[in-house]
């Protein structure tokens, strides 16, 4: 196991976080505060609260697994982008190092940054609502396995992605549709009948409800089941990031 | 060949995805501690055969060892010796001097050392670079950092693809001298170049690659002597229209208006000459000689015949 490439790689990906604070921190700090304003305060003081929960904190779980899956994307999915674009990816493939350390250090570097964000956004909340936390060992699990795995999914997309168009087209598509219609700003049990089965396909559902388990005990789904969930998406993210790099998947011609 | 092979291919064939077959069937040992140079046109296949070594390329066929080592079952070995300077400049300009030096470093296992990485950077005239973004650096600076970077991690193997292509003199000489100091200390080097001058000044032996082929690997000194040619210039004391009968069998031919014979012949290994007798001939054909000299083909004249030469085409 080459540590030194692992940590070199981390350590660079933060410093390009760093670099650029203010856009990787302030915004999700913003951008919560107006979703507080808007639909916590504005319009959540009109909706009754959500079995036992107030609408403002029933919004938290999902505002931030809003933030979590498109930030994990977007960093994991730029970061090994970039080189490739820039064509730095070479030095990479020439050193002493297999795919599992380039992940562990593109992969852990994404997943870390989101989970600074994700923690800003809980301490953010709490300053508009107030939280509880009912199993902060659930809720942690949660946190860090949806970090993790789309931070992986999101590393597929920028080694898949050959331009700027590609890299942007399946979060923008296909992640926030489902983010938004997975149930963050609601309980799949206030849609008509119908749609709450359609619902059931959308694997983004699982996650929301069990983190919003995790602090209310309030779920569309069971537990297990979300937990199962979100881990073969990541048993499938590891595969076929496996498999392209077995095959050398537009990094070895 | 010798045992001292530090770098040995055997039979590397590439075909790239598009169908182009890059490299065929090339043979190569690279001896310890020597300088080789890989001449050959645009297109030829020299990025290919060292992006190969270096594990950027998978090859079609073939087995390449270096220090004895699969490049492929046991690349971390491989490449943990191998420093790479590539043709492009490719660098992430957002990132600083010496922060990209020290990156490289890590990614090919080697704790930090920035005491180590300080003196590289003043070695390669860049000390008042160091903290500077990448992106605020002239081409030939960029140039010298990848040279840096490929070094970093002190490699016993460097590559240089085109190290001195858009480099302007005076720093091309520094390359020179540091190709040298490296040689000094036992590294081995392998470069690619179009300036034949540059195979001339700083390699051991000389490799010419065209259309995917590996047409030889010689001695720089036993190639100008095996396929060197030298020309012998008559300069006649009056013009003449044509080659006298007599001297047909020399194979002359008439330049400058009639006025010189030029007179082509392979030299060295001790082989008859044949001058001695042209020249007696040239006189008893009634031909008055004015002048004599002679020109020695450089490598580049050996080059251009090699790969124009119809049967490697
Ligand atoms: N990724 C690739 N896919 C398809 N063909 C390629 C690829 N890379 C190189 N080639 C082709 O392989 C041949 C050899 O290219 P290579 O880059 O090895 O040449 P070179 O000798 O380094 O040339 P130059 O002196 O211009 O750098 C060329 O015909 C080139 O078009
Ligand atoms: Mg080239």
């Amino acid at each position: 196991m080459n540590i030194q490439a692992i940590r070199v790689i981390f350590l660079n990906e933060m410093r390009r976080t760093r670099n650029s604070i203010l856009q990787s921190v302030a915004s999700p700090v913003i951008s919560t505060a107006l979703y507080f304003i808007v639909f916590g305060a504005a319009i959540g003081s009109r909706i009754q609260s959500i079995e036992g929960v107030s609408y403002g904190v029933f919004i938290v779980p999902g505002l931030m697994m809003l933030s979590l899956l498109t930030q994990s994307i977007s960093n994991a999915a730029f970061g090994i982008f970039f080189p490739k674009f820039n064509g730095t990816i070479y030095e990479v493939m020439s050193a002493p190092i297999s795919f599992v350390e380039i992940v562990i250090g593109y992969v852990g570097a994404s997943a870390t940054k989101s989970l600074i964000i994700g923690t800003i956004i809980l301490i953010t909340a709490s300053f508009f609502v107030d939280l509880r936390i009912e199993h902060p060992i659930w809720m942690v699990t949660f946190f860090v396995l949806t970090c993790i795995s789309f931070s992986l999914f999101g590393f597929i997309i920028g080694l898949w992605a050959d331009n700027f168009e590609k890299l942007q087209l399946i979060p923008l598509l296909i992640i926030t549709p489902l983010v938004f219609l997975g149930g963050s700003f609601y309980s799949v049990d206030m849609l008509p009948a119908f749609w709450q089965k359609v619902t059931l396909f959308n694997p983004v559902l699982y996650l929301i409800s069990g983190f919003r388990w995790s602090f209310f005990e309030v779920s569309d789904v069971s537990v297990g089941l979300s937990l199962a969930m979100i881990l073969s998406f990541l048993a499938a993210c590891m595969t076929l990031v496996w498999f392209m790099f077995k095959t050398g998947y537009k990094l070895r011609s | 060949m010798t045992s001292d092979a530090i770098i040995s291919i055997r039979n590397l064939s590439k075909t790239y995805e598009n169908g182009h077959q890059a490299l065929k069937s090339v043979e190569l040992d690279v001896q310890r501690g020597e300088i080789l140079a890989l001449l050959g046109p645009n297109g030829a296949g020299k990025t290919t055969l060292i992006s190969t070594i270096c594990g950027l390329v998978r090859p079609s066929t073939g087995t390449i060892t270096v220090d004895g080592f699969d490049t492929i079952k046991q690349f971390r070995k491989t490449r943990e010796i191998i420093g790479l300077v590539p043709q492009e400049l490719t660098l992430s300009v957002f990132d600083k001097v010496r922060d990209t030096v020290a990156f490289s470093r890590g990614l090919f296992g080697k704790p930090p050392a920035p005491a180590y990485i300080d003196k590289l950077l003043d070695d390669l005239s860049l000390h008042d670079k160091k903290d500077a973004m990448l992106m605020t650096l002239s081409g030939g600076m960029k140039r010298r950092v990848l040279i840096a970077k490929a070094l970093s991690h002190e490699p016993s193997i460097l590559f240089l693809d085109e190290p001195t292509a858009g480099v302007d003199v005076e720093l091309r000489k520094d390359m020179w001298k540091l190709v040298d100091g490296l040689r000094q200390s036992g590294v081995t080097i392998i470069l690619t170049t179009h300036y034949i001058e540059e195979a001339e000044e700083i390699a051991d032996r000389v490799g010419v690659i065209n259309n995917g082929e590996l047409l030889l690997v010689e001695e720089k000194r036993t190639l100008m002597q095996k396929l060197g040619k030298k020309r012998l210039m008559v300069e006649l004391a009056e013009s003449v229209t044509t080659i006298p009968a007599s001297l047909q069998k020399y194979g002359l031919s008439l330049e400058m208006d009639g006025r010189t014979l030029v007179y082509t012949y392979r030299a060295g290994e001790g082989k008859p000459t044949g001058i001695t007798r042209l020249l007696s001939d040239i006189s008893e054909s009634g031909l008055h000689l004015q002048d004599v000299k002679t020109t020695e083909s450089s490598l580049e004249d050996i080059f251009v015949d090699l790969v124009r030469s119809p049967e490697h085409q």
